[in-house]
């Protein structure tokens, strides 16, 4: 006896099985000649300039946890979905109530700006000739 | 003994390790990884007790969506060298440990002392009730209200989520 | 024997579908060539058809860079968990109705899970992993902006993914996705029935396989490679592979979901026997799954790419209350013919 899951399974196993053979294959031809430059992180061609994991901004997070409730919202519309034909008008109502509780929330989020996005404002570069300094675009990295 | 039970051994087993190297691991990063090998792990158990619905959604929900934003908080935060993270305080180590063990002891016992329910089979009406189908039919019939409640849980969440924001934005 | 069949199903699925998504990579190739009015890879084998070969042996060859302070076990685990998310998907995608072979029924699906649907959405939700994590183990800041970009792009997509397939599941009453392409009989596709669900979708879909115009987490110009920046060798190629068996899955998802799976409108009429109604089923499925990742391919060739804060204004004000509002006219129109 196999169940569907259990067949889902074995493909997951012989697809890693595919992978694994090429893997291995490719370690074992392949050159290993490596030197500290070469195994330098890629920085246009210079040195690479402090630590790579910079703190970055916090709208991921909140985009984040705004989508985390969302999810939750999705999956309790799923068995809703499934039964909807037997039950009739009066799941659709009750969706109905709980669909426009949580757009009282989506539009509390919109208000308040939590899904803007900051816009990047065309900075052009702009030299002073005066003391003969070239001012560069200042932009935080989305 | 039958399949099942043989899954149910080796998944319980690698929930728990998981479970082990998830506590031990230095590297934040890690730890994640090995908490949705965990999830993964009960979501089988869950499988293998024909709720299907709630592996999955373990699954949506815990591997796919909280377990990002742990790591979104790890990458947020950027903690550098985590051999600074180091417990100190040996006092809160102890109530730990004496928590866990009461915990540990408690399990032994439910499982030890009668009635045995460990290892019985399913009735075949039980193994209905894990369907979709099923839940959504008892979702809309019988547990109305706290369906409707959900909605407004999550929309204190919502609210929750935009004021937080707020306090470390500006 | 039940056993024995499906291993030979799973291993004979595995090989043409690897290979097909190896000869997309040279699709992609000819197509922007015509597109851009150039000849494009021509030269290994009659018209170029022995270019993934030469590729994937070039690939093989090539040295593995790791760089110096990357961690080590996430940067290899990584390419992993996206070529196996991808390749997964397909277990639960009916590629055709059932065969008789050898005096077997064999179905032509490799898993009938009766929570079909949400199984994709699942594997689509794990497949964040692989993109973030090569992000954060590469210890190099275009990989990291590359995987923390995609990470919240996918993230933002998958809402308006799911709810635009809720459409489709009222509609079959059922998350199977064998039933729902029994209900797609004759030429009620839901593509017909919810038009703007397959839109959305649609969309979707394109973001979630990080294709143009959402190839934002690689964008050449401001982020040189993206996530994959500092991959080379296999990992690199598994990245590659791994990008192209999501857009050949996605188009079997999307074919299944919205174009009549392996619905053939009129087969029965010209009085075949029911082997070769199956045989001319699958190559209807597998025509229309390579039509629609010519779509794909022409789509990349032909558009722009997003700004950053447009993709996000995209995802979360328009695809969202638009799909939300797909769910609830299904609905009603459900109830007013019911």
């Amino acid at each position: 006896m196999l169940t569907d899951f259990g067949k889902v399974f074995i493909f997951f196993l012989i697809g890693g099985l595919f992978v694994a053979a090429g893997l291995i294959a490719a370690w074992v031809i392949r050159p290993k000649r490596w030197y500290p430059s070469k195994l330098s992180t890629y920085e246009c061609g210079e040195i690479p300039v402090g630590d790579a994991i910079v703190k970055f901004n916090i709208r991921f997070y909140v985009i984040a946890l705004i989508f985390l409730i969302f999810d939750v919202e999705v999956v309790f519309l799923f068995p809703w979905a499934v039964v909807f034909k037997n039950l009739g008008m009066f799941a659709f109502i009750e969706m109905l109530v709980f669909l426009s509780i949580l757009f009282v929330g989506y539009a509390y989020v919109w208000v308040k700006g939590d899904l803007e996005w900051d816009k990047p404002a065309p900075q052009l570069p702009s030299i002073n000739s005066k003391q003969l300094k070239i001012s560069t675009p200042q932009t935080t990295p989305d | 003994m039958s399949i099942e039970v043989i899954i149910f051994f080796l998944v319980a087993i690698s929930a728990i390790v998981s479970a082990v190297l998830m506590v031990i691991q230095r590297n934040p990063v890690k730890s994640v990884l090995f908490m949705i090998v965990n999830f993964f792990c009960l979501a089988i158990i869950y499988l293998l007790l024909h709720a299907q619905f709630i592996a999955i959604i373990q699954i949506l929900v815990y591997a796919g969506a909280i377990m990002v934003l742990f790591l979104f908080v790890i990458m947020l935060l950027n903690l550098g060298d985590e051999s600074l993270l180091k417990e100190k305080a040996n006092f809160r180590k102890m109530i730990a440990y004496l928590l866990s063990g009461v915990i540990l002891l408690e399990l032994i016992i439910g499982i030890i002392l009668p009635p045995n329910t460990f290892l019985q089979t399913q009735s075949p009406e039980a193994v209905k009730i894990g369907s979709v189908e099923a839940i959504g039919a008892s979702l809309f019939n019988n547990y109305l209200l706290p369906f409707e409640a959900v909605s407004i849980l999550l929309l204190a969440a919502i609210v929750g989520v935009v004021v937080l924001a707020k306090k470390k934005f500006k | 024997m039940e056993l024995l069949i499906s291993v030979i199903k799973i291993v004979v699925v595995m090989g043409v579908m690897l290979g097909i998504v190896a000869y997309v990579v040279l699709l992609e190739r000819r197509l922007s060539a015509a597109i851009q009015n150039r000849i494009g890879p021509n030269r290994v084998g009659w018209q170029g058809l022995l270019q993934p070969i030469a590729d994937v042996v070039k690939l093989v060859f090539k040295e593995d860079i790791v760089p110096l302070k990357s961690n080590r076990f996430i940067h290899d685990l990584a390419p992993i968990i996206s070529l196996a998310v991808a390749l997964t998907t397909f277990a639960v995608v009916p590629f055709g109705d059932k065969i008789n072979l050898f005096g077997y029924d064999i179905k032509l699906q490799i898993a009938d899970v009766n929570i079909g649907i949400l199984f994709i959405l699942a594997l689509t939700s794990l497949g964040v992993y692989g993109l973030t994590l090569s992000g954060w183990s590469s210890n190099s800041k275009y990989a990291l902006l590359g995987g923390v970009r995609s990470s919240a792009q996918m993230i933002s997509y998958e809402l308006s993914m799911g709810l635009a397939v809720l459409g489709v599941v009222m509609i079959a009453g059922s998350l199977q996705l064998d039933t729902i392409v029994e209900a797609q009989a004759g030429w009620k596709w839901n593509i017909i029935l919810q038009p703007i669900g397959f839109i959305t979708f649609v969309t979707a879909a394109f973001a979630e396989t990080n294709r143009l115009p959402f190839d934002l987490p690689e964008a050449e110009p401001e982020l040189v490679a993206g996530y994959h920046t500092e991959y080379s060798g296999m990992k690199f190629a598994a990245y590659y592979l791994s990008e192209y068996a999501n857009m050949f899955v996605s188009s079997a998802i999307i074919t299944t979901l919205y174009l009549g799976g392996w619905q053939v409108p009129f087969v029965h009429s010209f009085g075949f026997s029911d082997f070769w109604i199956g045989i001319i089923q699958v190559f209807g499925f597998l025509t229309k799954v390579i039509l629609f990742v010519s779509f794909f391919i022409i789509i990349r060739w032909t558009i722009p790419r997003f700004r950053y804060d447009q993709l996000m204004n995209l995802g979360w004000k328009f695809m969202l209350p638009v799909s939300i509002l797909n769910l609830l006219i299904t609905g009603l129109v459900i109830l007013l013919l019911s």
